[in-house]
């Protein structure tokens, strides 16, 4: 991938000192940062605060980067501790070690059934090219419990591995599937209430075979 | 299967990290099962949705206030080689 081999020399450039080089990955991924700083914290000033943490963190890290990782994942990695802490902050909680990883929910084996099932109106490339979709994402992602809603964001929009989404949360491979399964479905209900054509809404039976 | 099962393995189907024998099975269930199927739909186009969705766009005075400070810190820890010390 071309797009890889220019990153891996322009991280390569960084390392060996050169700034423009570090500025061109600063420049490549701040948005992604930023938002997803944004989707985490939910305050515009605070996901600022996060988005610098994380490129002075880069910067002061670099050379430990040891490129096991795609930069991104890295920068995802070091940007989710960096939101997480604001939220913990937030709540006046010392540093806990994700007090998630020993969440009942997890293994409660329960998932929330759907309940409006029915096809959507429109695809999603024709909703894409609305406004409104964009807000009612956003609306969606904020209404989620902050621990699947970091889950989803790291694995289904920042494209990590499960196995690297627990890695940076410090969860266990399963804690972090069973917490997809509880944000994509959340999303799905939300999601298919407004897009969902009524007409075609149909019934679980929820006792077939 | 019933559609309980199916929702237990939803994640993994929906990401083609599944058993091929179990995906089967799956499938089975799908081609009977209207609401499964929906629901499958759904959670693709749910999925969808949030990869194509666009980025906050940081605000101007921010970016540049980071890529000041980034270069400041840059300097401070980069320090600029002599040039004039090797002097033949």
């Amino acid at each position: 991938m071309a797009n890889q081999a220019a990153e891996t020399d322009l991280v390569h450039r960084a390392k060996a000192g050169e700034l423009a080089a570090f500025e061109e990955l600063v420049t490549r991924y701040e948005r992604r940062i930023y938002t997803l700083a944004r989707r985490i914290v939910q305050i515009p000033e605070d996901a600022e605060d996060v988005t610098q943490e994380t490129f002075l963190s880069a910067l002061e890290h670099l050379r430990d980067f040891r490129e096991e990782a795609r930069f991104h994942t890295w920068l995802t990695r070091i940007a989710t501790h960096a939101a997480l802490k604001v939220l913990r902050r937030r709540k006046g909680v010392p540093f806990v070690s994700l007090e998630q990883a020993t969440d009942p929910d997890d293994h409660s084996g329960s998932v929330p059934h759907p309940e409006f099932i029915a096809d959507w109106r429109e695809n999603p490339e024709r909703l894409l090219e609305k406004k409104e979709t964009r807000q009612l994402l956003e609306e969606a992602l904020s209404e989620l419990d902050e621990k699947y809603r970091v889950v989803f964001l790291l694995r289904d929009v920042e494209g990590l591995s499960v196995k690297e989404t627990a890695s940076v949360l410090g969860l266990t491979e399963s804690n972090v599937k069973v917490r997809l399964l509880r944000a994509r479905l959340q999303l799905r209900e939300r999601l298919t209430r407004a897009f969902g054509d009524e007409t075609t809404r149909v019934t679980a039976r929820h006792d077939h075979d | 299967m019933k559609c309980e099962e199916l929702l237990a393995l939803l994640n993994d189907y929906v990401d083609g990290d599944i058993d091929p024998a179990v995906c089967e099975d799956l499938e089975e269930h799908l081609a009977g099962c209207n609401p499964c199927q929906v629901v499958v739909d759904n959670i693709r186009k749910t999925i969808t949705l949030y990869k194509g969705g666009e980025l906050y766009e940081p605000p101007r005075p921010f970016r540049e206030r980071l890529h000041r400070l980034l270069r400041e810190r840059w300097k401070e820890t980069h320090p600029a080689p002599h040039h004039n010390e090797f002097k033949p």
